[in-house]
């Protein structure tokens, strides 16, 4: 099985594909601290905001609703955001006992909750649609050149890099254990928790060793080709007059919308 | 068949973009890009141009490992988050900088986390758990190995229950949630999710021991040794006393918040820290406030070089 299944980059020739990184992740960055911004309530900005990943998608060829499907993974953090229905005062218009204390729901707390779910939705949507259109090694590339501390830009690009090569090895030993412990009905696959925990332990450790002593052979190989503390690329990122204009626009757009927010 | 959705959804302490208000997002930002800024330059001084490959690969083990799960009942199952294996087996600061990858490319390839907030995942999952498992392992480096792995299985409980009570703290500071239903809720949660930690950490270190001891020794010259075995305790206290207070007592701990000016109810959260604070020419502006945060968080900063000057002191006698 190949691992590489799970990443989420999509191919393709768009404009926003052939957008420079670093102008694809600073817009990114932007959009969410725009998002952020925008006060509770905010619906025509929240739509609009909305309708410029629906664009972007759109452009990017993907298809506008993309990274709306690709969007639940933040959805169970919401039921943590359920609380702030209550968390804020304002008019009352039901409640809940929940042990000593009495709930109060207010109109102020459902708007607060509703924004919040906006706000993080649109922006979880911007992101995915950085990475669908952009190479993971591009985005790290272009931290690279905004900044990041190279030494853990290079350790991002190496995690990366074996990223896959160690899941495999982590589903081969996942394979190994099913093959080897019959599953009983109830689904706990024999033994007290503790032992399947132990089971669980070796086989992280498992992993560790081989994890270590291959990061062993991969630097004994890396310095008989000559490292020397510093990682080259080839790739060449390069600002175009399209970037520009494409990082303007966006950026045009975000003030649009903290005006609409705010009429 | 391969279990694929704990590759995406490992534990459910990663923050998402939306949920933390500007100012707590950025403080958190600031105190990580601090310790990280550390923990690059102590790597390099100890693994040298090693420091690479070796994080690299040990960030993708961790990714890996938390793959790796066990049922428990009811269809739950247990799985490892690594923090406190990672800064028990490599060192507080190389566990750092690992689960730092780990968050990053969780939160840039698998939108696992937000990017605006990823300060306070970095914080939560790769700086606290490092400061509590370093720290209590290393408090009883030279004992018994049964002491020993005790102790990192507590640490890499109270790693989880720290990461869960920080997580909860800050998105009440934000407004996102109500005290008295977020504790019960996440500590409740990650009490048991903790266990399943403990045991996978112990079982794993103690396999480690066993097969590869000398990857584990600790290292005889070091002179910090009394400063990390401190702020474990510290940190751990603090998390073990907050806990409780914040579970038993939440309008206690707003009291606090409120008195010491980081809390207002009925106000914007936006507008919460530093209420009275306003820059000249800026007024009541977000502008106003972020600067009012950045400021907060300088001073925070400032508090803690002052404190890794002072764990750093020993070396030189």
């Amino acid at each position: 099985m190949h691992v590489n299944l799970f990443d989420p980059y999509q191919s393709g020739k768009s404009i926003i594909h052939s957008m420079d990184p670093r102008a694809k992740l600073v817009v990114t960055i932007l959009f969410i601290l725009s998002n952020a911004f925008l006060p509770d309530g905010a619906w025509l900005a929240f739509l609009f905001s909305w309708g410029m990943v629906l664009f972007a998608g759109g452009l990017a060829g993907l298809g506008p609703f993309y990274p709306l499907k690709r969007s639940f993974i933040a959805l169970p953090f919401f039921l943590a955001g359920i609380s702030a229905i209550f968390a804020v005062p304002g008019r009352a218009i039901g409640f809940l006992d929940m042990g000593p204390w009495r709930l109060v729901a207010t109109d102020t707390g459902i708007l607060r909750f509703a924004s919040i779910v906006a706000r993080s939705w649109i922006s979880v949507q911007m992101a995915i649609l950085l990475t669908a259109t952009t190479q993971f090694p591009d985005i790290v590339h272009a931290l690279r050149h905004l900044k990041v501390p190279q030494i853990l830009v290079s350790i991002i690009v190496f995690m990366y890099r074996y990223l896959f090569v160690l899941i495999d090895e982590a589903v081969r030993l996942l394979r190994a254990r099913q093959a080897r412990s019959a599953q009983s009905t109830s689904g706990t696959g024999g033994g007290s928790i503790r032992w399947r925990a132990r089971v669980t332990g070796n086989m992280a450790g498992q992993l560790f060793l081989r994890s270590y002593e291959r990061s062993e052979r991969v630097y004994a190989a890396m310095l008989s080709r000559g490292y020397q503390g510093q990682l080259l690329t080839l790739n060449p990122h390069e600002w175009h007059l399209k970037d520009w204009l494409l990082s303007c626009l966006a950026i045009l757009l975000l003030f649009l919308f903290q005006w609409i927010a705010r009429i | 068949m391969i279990p694929v959705t704990p590759l995406i959804k490992p534990i459910h302490l990663h923050i998402p973009d939306g949920f933390l208000s500007l100012p707590i997002a950025v403080l958190f930002w600031i105190l990580s890009i601090l310790f990280i800024l550390l923990a690059v330059r102590r790597t390099q001084r100890e693994f040298g141009e090693r420091q690479v490959p070796l994080m690299g690969v040990m960030a993708a083990f961790i990714f890996a490992a938390q793959m790796i799960n066990f049922p428990v009942a009811g269809g739950t199952s247990g799985h490892l988050l690594g923090g406190v294996l990672a800064a028990v087996i490599l060192g507080p600061w190389a566990g750092m900088l690992v689960m730092t990858s780990v968050v990053a490319v969780q939160a840039l390839l698998f939108q696992d986390g937000g990017l605006l907030v990823m300060g306070a995942n970095i914080f939560n999952m790769g700086i606290l758990t490092a400061l509590i498992g370093y720290g209590l392992h290393h408090g009883v480096a030279g004992k018994d190995r049964s002491i020993r792995l005790a102790v990192t299985g507590l640490a890499a409980w109270l790693s989880v229950i720290a990461g869960a009570l920080a997580t909860s703290l800050q998105v009440w500071l934000s407004g996102s949630a109500l005290l008295q239903v977020i504790i019960p809720a996440m500590l409740g949660v990650h009490a048991l999710i903790g266990i399943g930690e403990a045991l996978i950490t112990v079982a794993a270190l103690s396999f480690i021991l066993q097969v590869r001891p000398d990857l584990i020794t600790p290292n005889p010259q070091s002179n910090h040794r009394r400063g990390w075995v401190a702020v474990g305790f510290l940190v751990s206290l603090v998390v073990l006393l907050l806990a409780p207070l914040a579970s038993a007592n939440p309008d206690g701990l707003e009291r606090v918040a409120i008195d010491l000016g980081f809390y207002r109810q009925g106000q914007d959260p936006l507008y919460q820290i530093f209420p009275d604070y306003t820059l000249p020419g800026l007024g009541e502006t977000p502008l106003s406030t972020i600067f009012a945060g950045v400021l907060g968080a300088l001073f925070v900063a400032g508090i803690t070089v002052l404190f890794t000057k002072v764990l750093r002191q020993p070396k030189k006698t």
